[in-house]
């Protein structure tokens, strides 16, 4: 039986019990249990060290541990060792019994499971010296390889539920309103809308009952930082809703999550149920009177509902469509009630700000954009991951302090922020510091936080034709514009990547686009050329090599390019011809081969093949 | 057709509308799909009209009113994916399968879907396999890859 905690003394009293009952010098293994580490065998890694402690008789010694997402899944799966902070990558099953008997009996490292710097070539022993985590301002992301998201006693110990006891207990609504607003803290999911203002005008709107929502239908192809937030640490996202709901005046509230995050629902169920035990939840919070109620609802796979109109409307068991906002969720939203909805990473920022106040928080970030932003770092880079930076980094910084820079010695081409809201920036704005109104100045975005990174061997007519086809699917099809606008934009750049572009079509791309952006209901047509209208700003030499040239130079669309087989570089040794499908290879052993044009059916499996990297594209 | 533990998969959401989704998500995986007659019977149970549940299985992509395969694939169409050449990914398995996104085999073994994005880019490009991640596909993977869920 858990007992109930009535004040901040209570809370303080059991944080220092559960501090009490961990040795800070005994030997602890932390392995990363995200998704990304899951699916590099995380579970059979955590199965093998819990079976082998036992066996080599440590279990008394090491403490083993499953943690939320650490944030460098290029690399899992992570297992790192406290108290030295050796960081283990790529771990298997079969290297437990090494690890244990080597390193935490005989104190020696594993060289071969140290990183490699890809830039420098050195090994790193140490998580704290890696490039990837040194670079980074963890304030957010930071408790999670600290945090076993099935325990809420872990998040009490790093200070957890402090910020809620201290909102609840000892501050007025207006002073916790007073106190996000002064920290300048804006919406982590797209727009940057300021936090504390919504929650003001949530607070004051009338209405016989208030909601609060967490967003965490993140459904920007490429982003993850809300999926491993919700599943790595649910409970600073938990707390925060609590602040707000406090602070709102809201009884009831919404944890909002993609179907396609298992984990994430279970995680945050089970969080959920944890708080409710200590009192966090249900009646009387904190001995404040205040009471609050948090379910969780699950969506169905439509990108629509990260909009918040269409996100309610869902709630109400309704197809997701948006309506037009004359009149703000904030006012009228979910059941026609005063309705204020954040997003995982906002909620996650709001215990900071009441524990460490405004002005602290204030001096990380840029004139517009305080505190740090989570990025999903991903596409041709070499550390893929999820980055925290301070709001104003300059991108070469992430790109390549943390980044490490783009694979296989290959060249930046462009930079993609904001989903399919966003834009493409091209290599030429390296030096841009990423904020809210920087990337909107530029014609990108902030969106929730999706970094894609693309290289010479990335088409861009292809992304635009890409994230049109993603919209066409996700358009809900209520306004005319959206509907119709981005079919019509796609159908000329599938007749252009097709090798049929023809004189007109970029200024005609341009004009629907243009009078998409202007007249869409919602903001998803609103922002849904951006991905085309900075392609054509930006790439505009790609699009007139497609339609005048019939070229695809990064050898991406396929009724552009043909596959040839270089004579000089081919050593004859028959790889490619046997694992064609088509039989479109041919050739004597040990001389060059040949692809027969009209047989090739373009699939490329030839060139993955070939170790002498002898076929092109082109 | 009677689902026989309706009242169980409701559980304790009863008509409680923003459960809607995550019931009818239960029932899918119940079957596999969502049958007709089982949204029937959860309309009379909840006292929910059939049109409103139906409005709600055709919008919502995750679900399926036609039974599907055995395995199910799901291929990432993420950003980070779809420029690790996710597309390719999907065309091979969709020739050596005779089946485009969204179909079933004739022999009912594989459903081809694809997803936006399922959060796991660092690994792109990523498959999903009756619930287990294939990450660094390549096109030349793929047969393999198929053939061990042929034989299951």
């Amino acid at each position: 039986m858990t007992m109930r905690i009535e004040s901040i003394q209570d809370l303080e009293k059991l944080q220092k019990t559960i501090l009490a009952r961990t040795d800070p010098e005994k030997a602890r293994i932390r392995i990363c249990a995200g998704t990304g580490c899951r699916a590099c065998g995380a579970e059979e890694v955590i199965d093998a060290f819990n079976k082998e402690v036992v066996a080599q008789g440590l279990d008394a010694d090491v403490e083993i541990k499953a943690t939320g997402c650490h944030g460098f899944c290029e690399r899992g799966a992570l297992v790192v060792l406290y108290p030295e902070g050796i960081l283990y990558q790529m771990v298997k099953p079969e290297d437990v019994q090494e690890i244990l008997k080597k390193t935490i009996v005989d104190k020696e490292l594993i060289e071969r499971l140290l990183y490699v710097d890809p830039v420098t070539g050195e090994r790193i022993a140490y998580e704290k010296d890696i490039p990837f985590y040194k670079r980074q301002r963890r304030t957010i992301l930071g408790m999670n390889p600290s945090i076993d998201p099935e325990d809420i006693d872990d998040y009490i110990a790093l200070g957890g539920y402090l910020a809620a006891a201290k909102a609840l207990a000892e501050m007025t609504p207006e002073e916790v309103i007073a106190e996000v607003k002064e920290s300048g803290l804006r919406g982590r999911g797209g727009g940057g809308f300021p936090t504390g203002l919504k929650w003001e005008t949530c607070r004051n709107s009338p209405g016989d009952a208030r909601y609060v929502i967490c967003n965490a239908d993140e459904g920007d192809p490429g982003a993850y930082m809300d999926r491993s937030l919700l599943e790595g640490n649910p409970h600073s996202v938990l707390e925060g809703m609590i602040i707000g709901a406090y602070a709102i005046g809201a009884n009831e509230g919404y944890i909002y999550v993609r179907n396609e995050y298992p984990l994430a629902v279970e995680n945050a169920k089970k969080a959920i149920e944890q708080a409710t035990k200590y009192g966090f939840l249900g009646r009387d919070i904190f001995s404040s009177g205040f009471e609050l109620d948090v379910k969780i609802a699950r969506g169905g796979g439509a990108f629509i509902c990260g909009e918040s109109s269409a996100l309610m409307t869902s709630l109400e068991g309704k197809p997701g469509r948006p309506r037009a906002k004359y009149i703000h969720t904030v006012e009228r939203g979910l059941y026609d009630r005063p309705t204020n909805l954040n997003n995982v990473e906002t909620w996650a920022n709001v215990p900071l700000i009441i524990n460490k106040g405004a002005a602290s928080y204030r001096q990380t970030g840029t004139e517009g954009s305080k505190g740090t932003k989570i990025f999903s770092l991903v596409g041709k880079i070499n550390n893929t991951g999820l980055v925290e930076a301070p709001m104003g980094m300059p991108l070469r910084e992430i790109v390549y302090g943390i980044g490490g820079g783009v694979p296989s010695g290959k060249k930046l081409k462009a930079v993609q922020t904001g989903g399919p809201s966003g834009g493409c920036l091209p290599e030429s704005m390296i030096d841009l510091p990423v904020d809210f109104d920087q990337l909107t100045k530029v014609g990108a975005m902030m969106g929730s936080g999706g970094m894609i990174i693309m290289d010479e061997n990335t088409c861009m007519v292809d992304v635009a034709r890409y994230f049109l086809n993603f919209l066409k699917d996700e358009s809900c099809g209520k306004c005319l514009p959206c509907r119709e606008g981005i079919k019509r934009m796609l159908e000329i750049l599938n007749r252009i990547c097709e090798g049929k572009g023809e004189e007109g079509d970029v200024e005609l791309l341009k004009e629907i686009g243009h009078t998409v952006q202007e007249t869409s209901l919602c903001a998803l047509g609103g922002s849904a050329p951006n991905p085309l209208l900075t392609t054509l700003k930006y790439f505009g030499e790609e699009y007139v090599a497609h339609v005048r040239d019939k070229k695809c130079p990064a050898g991406i669309c396929k009724d552009l390019i043909i596959y040839t087989i270089r004579e000089e570089q081919c050593n004859g040794c028959g790889a490619c011809a046997k694992v064609c499908p088509n039989h479109a290879i041919s050739g004597e052993k040990k001389k060059p081969h040949r692809i027969e044009p009209a047989k090739c059916i373009k699939c490329g499996i030839c060139s993955e093949t070939c170790r002498q990297q002898a076929i092109a594209a082109a | 057709m009677q689902l026989e533990n309706l009242e169980n998969v409701i559980g304790e959401r009863g008509s409680d509308s923003s459960q809607l989704i995550g019931i009818l998500q239960d029932i899918q995986s119940e079957y596999n799909y969502l049958p007709l007659a089982a949204i029937m019977q959860l309309s009379e149970t909840l006292k929910v009209p059939f049109s409103r549940l139906y409005s709600i299985a055709t919008f919502f992509k995750a679900f399926s009113l036609e039974p599907r395969g055995k395995h199910i694939i799901t291929v990432c169409m993420g950003t980070a994916c779809h420029v690790r050449k996710s597309p390719r990914i999907v065309d091979e398995i969709s020739r050596s399968l005779g089946v485009k996104g969204g179909e079933t085999t004739p022999d009912r073994l594989f459903t081809l879907e694809t997803v936006n994005c399922l959060g796991t880019c660092a690994l792109g490009p990523v498959a999903v396999i009756d619930g287990k991640y294939y990450g660094n596909l390549t096109v030349r993977k793929v047969g393999a890859l198929l053939k061990k869920y042929e034989k299951e």
